[in-house]
């Protein structure tokens, strides 16, 4: 039943009948429908698998005494708190708003962004990562679309979190660059690039762009700091891992700025609107549309 | 990079697997003063690949890695604070 459905039945059977039956409206605010009859999995709103210590005790609360005193922590960084009870669906709804938790979202819209730690904690991160899943939270988060769309950011091509695994992946990366007068020659470099893009002889260092993935491990482990990075993302789109599985494709060059990523986020998901069938994935509609239309899409709102 | 760096003392970290070749090194630079050379032998793979930048995040200045031919590797590396 759809949401118009359950309005539309409220004529014939009353507001309490829709609030049960309305299972689409609910599943929208986060509350999973349980085995279990009347019971209910809900579902809260974490952006990169990020909780304040604060936020943790209001869950643990609301657990231990509307549900069963367990949490569920999801696939995708989220956290659900089963069987809580239809009758007590408003009270924790308020309880958690008053401690500073949301509900999340589940059904055809844009789902939790997870995110690994990122450059603000992991020594191996090339872009700060939180701050970058909020911003595309605050953007995107519950836009209705024709099928679910998952959005991941990873701090380095380390990929902790897998960023093909969704609809549109961000990874951190560096273009890089030699500077001569840096260099102390001592030959990390060389052996650190798992590429084999970098190369010394006669005194001098040589970079092969054609093989270089843009990982910036050069430039994390130069001594001298001859190696200079610039920070950027790897975006990759259309990645699904569910009952069909593909893995996200990088379409586009290393992006360095930040409005040019949200561009190319924006075309992305005005192509996915516009293109795809209703309960329709990314990954096949774009398949259907062609990956040059998709391609040629995201091209000229990136360089607009 | 001179060839007359004076090394002031060795360890072999060979014989060790990650995390515990960091350790290892770890503990073996602290027992040097200030501004003396360690040469740590490493393993080719992901230890000569990692090592160098844990002791760089350190402070530590990693002077020359050499090709000992067989399936090592020496770093040699000043301690710096």
């Amino acid at each position: 039943m759809t949401a118009d459905e359950g309005v539309a039945g409220k004529n014939f059977f009353g507001g309490w009948f829709d609030m049960i039956a309305d299972y689409a409206t609910l599943k929208k605010g986060g509350f999973m429908r349980q085995v279990q009859r009347d019971n209910f999995s809900m579902r809260l709103a974490v952006v990169g698998g990020n909780l304040t210590a604060g936020q943790l005790t209001v869950i643990a609360g609301i657990a231990a005494k509307y549900g069963c005193g367990r949490v569920h922590l999801t696939s995708r960084q989220g956290v659900e708190i089963p069987f809580i009870k239809l009758g007590d669906i408003d009270a924790v709804k308020s309880e958690l708003e008053r401690g500073g938790v949301s509900v999340g979202v589940c059904g055809p819209r844009v789902r939790t962004v997870t995110a690994c730690q990122g450059a603000d904690v992991c020594p191996s991160g090339c872009v700060p990562t939180y701050a970058l899943a909020e911003e595309i939270s605050r953007r995107y988060f519950g836009r209705e679309l024709p099928h679910k769309f998952k959005f991941g950011v990873a701090g380095c091509r380390n990929n902790c979190l897998k960023a093909e695994e969704n609809d549109l992946g961000v990874k951190g990366g560096m273009s890089v660059e030699w500077a001569e007068s840096d260099c102390a020659l001592c030959g990390v470099c060389v052996k650190v690039c798992r590429e084999g893009a970098i190369s010394m002889d006669d005194g001098a260092i040589k970079l092969d762009a054609l093989k270089c993935n843009r990982c910036g491990r050069c430039v994390k482990s130069c001594p001298t700091g001859a190696w200079k990075g610039e920070p950027g993302y790897l975006l990759s789109f259309g990645g699904m891992f569910g009952n069909n599985i593909a893995q996200g494709r990088e379409i586009t060059p290393i992006i360095h700025d930040r409005d040019a990523l949200f561009r190319a986020a924006d075309a992305a998901l005005d192509f996915f609107a516009a293109n795809a069938k209703p309960g329709e994935r990314f990954r096949p509609a774009i398949e259907r549309a062609g990956w040059d239309a998709f391609k040629t899409h995201v091209a000229a709102a990136l360089y607009a | 990079m001179p060839d007359d760096i004076v090394i002031d003392a060795a360890v072999d970290i060979t014989d060790v697997v990650c995390p515990v070749t960091f350790v290892k090194a770890k503990v073996a630079i602290d027992e040097l003063d200030d501004g003396q050379a360690l040469s740590i032998r490493v393993n080719d793979g992901e230890p000569v690949r990692n090592v160098p930048r844990s002791l760089k995040d350190e402070g530590h200045r990693i002077l020359r890695l050499s090709d000992n031919g067989d399936g090592t590797y020496s770093l040699i590396v000043r301690k710096t604070g």
